[in-house]
């Protein structure tokens, strides 16, 4: 940071070398084991399955096998359901809750709101005390009766104090004179929100969806609880692979079952850890092909939750 | 006299009845536009609080949370008798120490050497590199960790092979998950926490860097004697914070690592965890509710604790 300063250059001796070698080597060493599973996961599913038995796991594909993402596609649509069933949940969660909680955001960082503190405690104070999982668990089964229902995945992550605070933080930086200024002009509470308000925090409206958006694609929690084995069609993308992983001889009975080709597949020829790799795969992907186009939005709201707790 | 007074106090009462239906009417569009969330957090944050009565109650299907018939402390009697109370307690804990002492160490020394590193590319890279765990969820890291200890096909024992050592079977043996669990908790936060850390850094005064150096501090000294007191507000803050949830275990983590592995328990099981098994394997209702409240009074006083200890320490950043 300092490293330009003329004053730096002088002294550049010994002990910036030594620093270089040190932070290099920790922050590469630290980058590369975070890297590391991942290249593992890939180069298991390339590898073929016989590879693996001999050799066991490797960070470098041993020999070049498409058999198991073959094997997955035989019977693609469980996956694609999966997908769909994500897809679908994160799309309509996150345009739901953003708007529930940029509403929510607005009102209460408006100054001339006089109950704007008593509501911000009212809904901080749930982070502080909650029932625990099991009254909400008879919550959603029983009193509302959302067993086996895709409200049961998309009510419990809809709406967050974290996200609430950190699109408030956003909504309070934006000086009160405009909203006076929208409010002079005639404009409605409404009409302020959406058309004055909301094309200021862009950026905030792009992380803190994403927070949801990322918490809805990577929930299995609920699915667990809440869909039982009898509507598995209902499953998520990653409670999908948590089931198929845990219980890989039955996903094999059920792509040998369904195989779309013709020819007659025993589910004892179908590999076993390599298609739990290639599924692996075949679930992450998105998200890390996604990965850098979201990341300074996930960095920019950790910076802001941070400041503002 | 008697009969003004009461006449005041009925205006007094009146006046102000008055105020909160006419605010009530001010603030009918703001109300409005917050009654989704209040309904919301009604209904799923405040109506579950009133089912902890359910932990002195016994809990049948029929009954359901008003219709069960108490059994006064019988619930918790259970969960501190079968000797899981103190097991799983002493766990939670000591995980969550590990994980906080560890992971402020590794994100603070990530983000302080980050910094120092002059070549932007590789300061970029890296920074990706370590923030992509946070994107991924547990299930799949409960995959990756299959991978690399299975006894049978597992990369640890390829390497422990390879130097001449035995095959070990991580799945049987207890002691070794501490340091699994630990390793992949920080693996998974360590790009995510540093960027506190960064954004910490870099609202530094360059002024003071440049007076470290004019005064002959070398590159050490910069660093302990200026970056590292000048964040250790941050640093505090956090770690009080994060003090505040030392009762709470990371299901997501501990159940995709571990499962329904009962050689692993000793070691592994947390509070989190044994609640949800007494819901959903033995759908024991009233213990669940038990070691829930439990957890729940416990996690609210320590919050409580550590918010105070913040205010303390600087009044800005307290939660309430």
């Amino acid at each position: 940071m300092a490293n330009n300063s003329p004053a730096i250059k002088i002294k550049r001796g010994r002990d910036v070398i030594i620093l270089n070698i040190i932070a290099y080597s920790f922050t590469g060493l630290i980058a590369l084991l975070c890297l590391v599973p991942f290249l593992m996961v890939l180069a298991g599913s390339f590898s073929s399955e016989e590879a693996i038995i001999q050799n066991g796991f490797n960070i470098l594909p041993q020999d070049f096998s498409l058999e198991a993402y073959k094997t997955v596609f035989k019977e693609p649509m469980v996956v694609i359901q999966a997908y769909a069933t994500t897809i679908g949940l994160t799309a309509v969660g996150t345009l739901f809750g953003l708007l529930l909680q940029t509403m929510t955001a607005y009102v209460l960082s408006r100054k001339d709101f006089e109950w704007r503190n008593f509501f911000s405690f009212f809904f901080y104070f749930t982070t502080l005390f909650s029932g625990g999982v099991v009254p909400y668990f008879i919550l959603i089964t029983r009193t509302l009766g959302l067993k086996d229902s895709y409200f049961a995945l998309l009510l419990p992550l809809i709406f967050s104090v974290y996200n609430l605070l950190i699109m408030k933080s956003y909504i309070s930086a934006i000086p009160d004179s405009l909203v006076d200024a929208a409010k002079i002009d005639g404009c409605g509470e409404f009409r302020t929100l959406f058309q004055v308000v909301m094309p200021l925090i862009k950026p905030a409206l792009a992380t803190v969806g994403l927070f949801i958006a990322l918490a809805y694609w990577n929930d299995w929690y609920n699915a667990m609880l809440y869909i039982t084995d009898k509507h598995s069609e209902k499953y998520p993308l990653q409670y999908f692979l948590y089931k198929q992983v845990n219980n890989i001889e039955a996903y094999k009975k059920l792509i040998a079952n369904n195989a779309i080709s013709s020819s007659v597949v025993s589910s004892m020829s179908l590999p076993t850890n390599t298609l739990k790799m290639a599924l692996t795969i075949v679930v992450t992907g998105p998200i890390i092909l996604a990965f850098p186009i979201v990341q300074k939005y996930f960095v920019q709201g950790i910076t802001i939750g941070a400041v503002k707790g | 006299m008697r009969n003004t007074l009461g006449r005041v106090v009925f205006k007094m009462k009146n006046g102000k009845v008055k105020k909160f239906f006419k605010k009530l009417y001010r603030y009918r569009i703001f109300l409005l536009m917050l009654a989704p969330a209040i309904i919301y957090t009604l209904i799923f944050s405040y109506y579950p609080m009133t089912g902890i009565v359910l932990a002195f109650k016994k809990y049948t299907y029929k009954g359901g949370i008003w219709g069960s018939a108490w059994n006064g402390f019988e619930n918790f009697k259970f969960f501190f008798q079968s000797g899981q109370a103190w097991t799983v307690t002493r766990n939670t804990v000591l995980y969550n120490i590990m994980f906080i002492i560890v992971g402020t160490f590794t994100q603070v020394a990530v983000a302080v050497f980050l910094t120092e590193i002059s070549n932007s590319r590789f300061r970029k890279l890296t920074q990706s590199m370590m923030f992509l765990p946070y994107f991924i969820s547990w299930v799949i890291v409960g995959v990756m960790a299959f991978n690399i200890f299975s006894s049978d096909y597992g990369f640890m024992n390829r390497i422990i092979t390879f130097f001449g050592g035995e095959k070990i079977t991580f799945y049987t043996k207890p002691q070794y998950w501490p340091f699994i669990i630990l390793f992949f908790n920080i693996w998974k936060g360590v790009g995510y926490g540093s960027v506190m850390y960064l954004a910490a850094i870099m609202g530094i005064d360059t002024s003071v860097y440049e007076a470290a150096a004019i005064d002959g501090a070398n590159v050490f000294q910069r660093i302990f004697r200026v970056t590292i007191p000048m964040i250790m507000p941050t640093v505090i803050i956090l770690f009080l914070m994060s003090v505040g949830g030392i009762f709470r275990g990371n299901f997501d983590m501990f159940y995709n690592l571990v499962g329904n592995n009962g050689l692993l328990f000793n070691y592994t099981d947390v509070i989190d965890t044994l609640t949800m098994r007494a819901l959903i394997s033995s759908n024991n209702f009233g213990m669940a509710s038990a070691i829930g409240l439990f957890q729940s009074v416990l996690c609210f006083i320590t919050v409580l604790i550590a918010n105070k200890l913040v205010s303390l320490y600087d009044k800005d950043y307290t939660l309430f």
